[in-house]
């Protein structure tokens, strides 16, 4: 940090790039619901892998007082984010590495982009990275002239087809394996013409396809999940290898990772890596962990840099009912067990970011102002399996109704009309704020058992309440509610009954022993 | 024991038959019950919703109902609004910065049981064929709903008590941790989803031959049993207290979804 501080600091700005929702997530449901393949897809994928973490997880006996370390930690290390990153930066630049501060995504792809040409190429070789594809690294390079070829298998498939990722483990999860065949047949140069969909062939036309790539790129980019302050060490965990292909061969290496990544001691690490391969891919241990701590004489790459990416991280730090969203480390076991994202896809949260951690991750880095963003608190039924699953315990269900909360609010501000949404919860807030007026509400049952009619049962509401009866009737209302039927069985009601206002006359009931 | 009622809006409104199954419960066990007339709501649609500042009159009413009565312990037929009044009230109420609410609905909230949750860990009810006299001859299926199973971690208790039901078969649900996909303003803010996830519940629930399907929440209850009446299945949601409260003398009769029930408590 080599700018000189001046004044007061303005407030943390929110970030940019693909982490924004790009339509209403309704709409956006709405047409994924409809793809009958994609539902088919993703069931079969999320109940895989569900029940794989499942049994890994239940093998830890400790495994809650890992999620609890794994919590602790992560809360340190945002209490005191700027003297970590401070201790990163002067270990990693002591073992040869350099820095580059990015305040958003435009700065990061900025420095990039002329890190490769100092190069004097026009091609990187990539390892599956959340942050680059959060700024939307790869269409920036692609402007500039320069080619990033992805190199995790999935994110092959997902670049070869000009898709977006729709899951942030696995990032083609909404495609069967034909139709990866007729994606590589139709893309991938000099691909086999008899290639069957048998996974192991695909594998290895991509095995051939990529080996060329590594064996000849100069640069590679990749993104980070832990970083140690107290070493300056860098951490890659993977599955398949390519990462260190990517991270040992070529001569420049340049990853870009948020702030948030940080751990602060080495010793922190027997921690997330008994997390996170359970959590994401329901592997006791993943196949290929990379750790690189700046330049080592005779090995590996000669320059080594690192972008450290705030883009709006500040802003959700400043918020003190969101910042554990921080916390996460990209597992994806959210998305997994929720069951809004099995049936919907990555792709209808329209962000880097999808499932319950994107549904409050988003909206923390950009701002839940606008409208496309402001639906995303609300793609959930909060039945708190994200929660229950999630390896360092961010409650997902408190923040995303912490940030409905800050929308209506927002919204509130804006001087707008009330919506007929606005207009229902004020009208049930005066009936439901007194037994008495709840009472005289009542007293209209019978007039909905005349809506119903003889078959009992309510069909077709108009306004906001048209979503309930496009699937579900509503029962004929009882001929009388409960509290009226107890008046007449038992004479008189206990308490008072009067609404707000009325002096409650005891204090606080202690209940007879 | 005194046992104050909270009914829950929906159930004082809509399904007076699961109250009164729980007082009739409750009665059977020795028990005096009183019914807190200021009582309506638990607020947590507005809490949900985001409606922060709507929901504070309704917690504060919820408290002070709850202070104007003299009782051992709340009890309500729902998962749900007990994790509102245990878990949210205190927060809505810190977050309108009013300390003295908070420290009330704390206070109300200690106090609060579900329904399950009283018979089991505080009456010792293991046996309601024994001790409640249940007697249900029917196939039954039991959807846990998702607060009383997460937020609350009820286990098994509303399955034990089942299961003691004399005549009882219980037939096991698939996929039976997954949300029916009710969500409160969930279900009509994000309709299609919501619809999806009851198509796949529902469609389990028919599965598994069963006349009835069971939980703890009549909310829930309401969104599956909706589905079903729409989809013309005859398969029946009934609250598990009113399958508690059926006995031999009067029995609890399943009757098609959504109808109004016919035994006990129908008019």
């Amino acid at each position: 940090m080599s700018q000189t501080f001046l004044g007061m600091p303005s407030l943390p700005v929110h970030g940019e790039g693909n982490i924004h929702a790009t339509e209403p997530f309704p709409a956006a449901a709405r047409r994924e619901l409809g793809n009958a393949q994609l539902r088919a897809n993703l069931g079969h994928a999320t109940r895989t892998i569900r029940d794989k973490r499942l049994k890994v997880v239940a093998e830890l006996p400790d495994w809650e007082q890992l999620r609890e370390a794994g919590s602790t930690i992560k809360q340190n290390v945002m209490a005191r984010l700027p003297e970590l990153l401070e201790q990163f930066e002067e270990n990693f630049t002591a073992r040869g590495g350099t820095i580059h501060w990015a305040r958003d995504a435009a700065e990061a792809n900025a420095t990039v982009a002329a890190l490769v040409r100092e190069q004097g190429v026009d091609e990187v070789v990539k390892v599956k990275s959340m942050a680059t594809q959060e700024i939307g690294l790869n269409e920036y390079l692609e402007e500039q002239g320069i080619a990033a070829f992805e190199t995790d298998l999935a994110e092959l498939i997902v670049q070869l087809d000009h898709d977006k990722p729709s899951h942030i483990l696995v990032p083609a999860i909404h495609k069967n394996r034909t139709e990866v065949r007729d994606i590589f047949l139709r893309e991938m140069p000099g691909v086999d013409p008899a290639l069957t969909d048998d996974p192991a062939r695909l594998a290895d036309a991509a095995r051939t396809h990529l080996r060329r790539k590594f064996l000849t790129a100069k640069v590679a980019v990749s993104g980070a999940n832990f970083a140690l302050a107290d070493s300056g060490t860098l951490a890659v965990v993977e599955s398949e290898g390519n990462g260190r292909m990517c991270l040992t061969l070529p001569e420049t290496l340049i990853t870009v990772m948020g702030i948030e990544k940080l751990l602060p001691a080495w010793q922190d690490l027997e921690v997330f890596m008994q997390l996170l391969p359970r959590s994401s891919t329901g592997e006791r241990m993943n196949p290929y962990t990379s750790l690189w701590t700046g330049v080592a004489e005779g090995d590996g790459p000669r320059n080594v840099h690192l972008v450290l990416l705030d883009n709006g991280r500040s802003a959700a730090l400043a918020d003190e009912m969101g910042r554990s969203a921080l916390h996460c480390i990209r597992c994806s076991a959210c998305m997994n067990v929720c069951p809004v994202y099995e049936r919907t896809g990555g792709h209808a949260y329209g962000s880097t970011y999808p499932g319950p951690i994107g549904a409050i991750l988003s909206p923390l880095l950009t701002g839940i102002e606008s409208e496309d963003n402001s639906t995303l608190p609300y793609a959930s039924s909060l039945c708190g399996a994200c929660y229950d699953a999630c390896p360092v315990k961010i409650n997902i269900p408190d923040i995303l109704v912490h940030l409905r909360g800050q929308d209506v609010d927002s919204k509130r501000g804006k001087g707008k009309l009330p919506s007929q949404m606005d207009a229902a919860m004020q009208a049930a807030s005066w009936a439901l704020s007194s037994g008495r007026r709840l009472g005289l509400a009542e007293k209209a049952l019978p007039l909905g058992r005349l809506a119903a009619g003889p078959d009992r049962k309510i069909t077709s509401l108009p306004g906001i309440a048209a979503g309930w009866t496009q699937s579900r009737d509503i029962p004929a209302p009882p001929a009388e509610s409960f509290r009226a039927w107890w008046r007449r069985e038992h004479g008189k009601e206990s308490g008072h009954g009067q609404g707000p206002g009325h002096p409650t006359g005891q204090g606080p009931a202690e209940g007879k022993p | 024991m005194r046992i104050a009622l909270f009914a829950t809006c929906i159930v004082d409104a809509m399904f007076p038959r699961v109250a009164r199954a729980t007082v009739s419960i409750l009665e059977r066990l020795g028990h005096e019950v009183v019914f807190p007339a200021g009582q309506a709501c638990c607020g947590q649609m507005h809490v949900n919703s985001g409606y922060f500042k709507e929901a504070v009159p309704v917690v504060a009413n919820h408290v002070r109902a709850f202070e104007e009565e003299e009782y051992d312990a709340v009890v309500a037929p729902s998962g749900s609004c007990v994790a509102s009044v245990r878990h949210q009230h205190p927060m809505v109420a810190r977050r309108c910065g009013d300390a003295g609410l908070e420290a009330r609905a704390a206070a109300v909230g200690a106090k609060t049981y579900e329904l399950s949750q009283l018979l089991v860990d505080v009456l010792g009810v293991t046996d309601a064929g024994t001790q409640l006299g249940s007697h249900f001859p029917h196939k039954v299926t039991y959807h846990p709903s998702c607060h009383g199973m997460r937020l609350l971690r009820l286990g098994d208790r509303q399955q034990q008590l089942l299961r003691t039901v004399r005549g009882i078969e219980l037939a096991p649900l698939a996929e039976v941790d997954q949300c029916c996909g009710f969500g409160g303003t969930f279900s009509v803010k994000n309709a299609d989803v919501s619809s999806a996830m009851l198509a796949d519940k529902t469609a389990n629930i028919e599965s598994t031959g069963a006349s009835v399907c069971t939980g703890g929440d009549s909310s829930c209850l309401m969104h599956i049993g909706g589905g079903l009446s729409r989809q013309g299945s005859p398969v029946d949601a009934l609250h598990f207290a009113e399958i508690l409260a059926s006995t031999e003398q009067d029995p609890a009769t399943p009757t098609g979804s959504v109808r109004l029930f016919s035994g006990r408590g129908s008019h």
